[in-house]
């Protein structure tokens, strides 16, 4: 199994990514270049957090014409596993790999801090080692997380088993209190119709390490570890 | 021909627009009387060449739902005057 992690010009958690699936897990891993047409034979590939190309227009909307995004929209197209945290999970969104959009916070604010998840689907490589309905602590870190998708899209994401993750409460109460941004039924992170693209907000990869205090972001990587 | 366009990119009419809402408060605070429905979208300009006003049009058509408006939120609007 290898990993692949695109640095798009404005993405800033392309190392620590890298970091997490390198250093940590022991995962053979490359980086991807935003300006390159060579995916590298990765199997695996991460779209990071940050603000590429400086969010303008919209966060995602730049990132989604750049010429690695043209291979990573086809290689998901074949089956091929894409992930996006936080300005990933946007550049996904807009790249309709993913159905939706990450709108500005209810609040307008930039919002840092921990949050909680509940994990609302253990069925895909990313949730499997994840117990259902299990709560977690995870940070964000964003200004556009607020997901929407009209009433239709939401009904079918749900009744598909789509979202993988929702904000809550400690106590794992999802409701309008535990909801930091606005999104539709407290959504932090979905998945497509045949489970092989993700996108969340919260950032797993900044939750991996016993150093920092925190590794509940952990699990979400490690799906692969025996074939490493 | 070469026309300039002109681009009104807004939210759709049933998203919730909270940056208008807090403008309109603000607006509120100025003793500013009579003033509701604020909502803030985006104004894009540019030039373009084409043979006609239709394939100009059909241009800008495409730059919008493909780039430059987010259909599932956003609704756009735009005027080609000949230059």
């Amino acid at each position: 199994m290898k990993f692949g992690v695109v640095t798009f010009p404005g993405s800033n958690c392309d190392h620590d990514t890298v970091h997490v699936l390198r250093d940590v897990l022991g995962y053979n891993t490359v980086e991807l270049w935003h300006k390159d047409h060579d995916l590298k034979g990765v199997d695996f590939i991460l779209l990071p957090g940050g603000f590429s190309y400086g969010d303008y227009l919209r966060s995602g909307a730049v990132a989604r014409f750049s010429p690695i995004m043209q291979e990573v929209i086809q290689f998901a197209n074949k089956g091929g596993y894409v992930m996006g945290i936080c300005n990933g999970f946007q550049v996904l969104c807009e790249s309709h790999l993913l159905p939706g959009v990450l709108m500005r916070n209810t609040s307008q604010k930039f919002i840092c801090k921990n949050v909680h998840l509940q994990v609302a689907n253990t069925n895909t490589v990313i949730t499997k080692n994840y117990t259902h309905n299990e709560v977690i602590k995870v940070p964000i870190a964003h200004a556009e997380g607020n997901f929407y998708a009209n009433k239709d899209v939401i009904k079918s994401i749900e009744e598909n088993g789509q979202v993988l993750f929702r904000y809550c409460d400690e106590n794992g109460n999802v409701n309008a209190a535990s909801n930091p941004n606005g999104s539709v039924n407290n959504i932090a992170g979905i998945t497509n119709e045949v489970r092989n693209v993700f996108g969340m907000m919260p950032h797993p990869e900044r939750a991996s390490e016993g150093i920092l205090g925190n590794e509940d972001g952990r699990r979400v990587f490690e799906e692969f570890l025996q074939q490493v | 021909m070469k026309f300039q366009v002109e681009i009104d990119i807004m939210p759709l009419d049933e998203i919730l627009d909270p940056q208008g809402k807090v403008v309109q408060r603000s607006l509120g605070n100025l003793d500013l009387k009579g003033i509701e429905g604020v909502r803030i979208g985006k104004h894009i300009n540019f030039k373009i060449e084409a043979e006609t006003k239709e394939a100009a049009s059909a241009t800008v058509e495409e730059a919008c739902k493909k780039l430059l408006a987010n259909v599932i939120v956003e609704k756009y609007e735009y005027t080609l005057t000949e230059v």
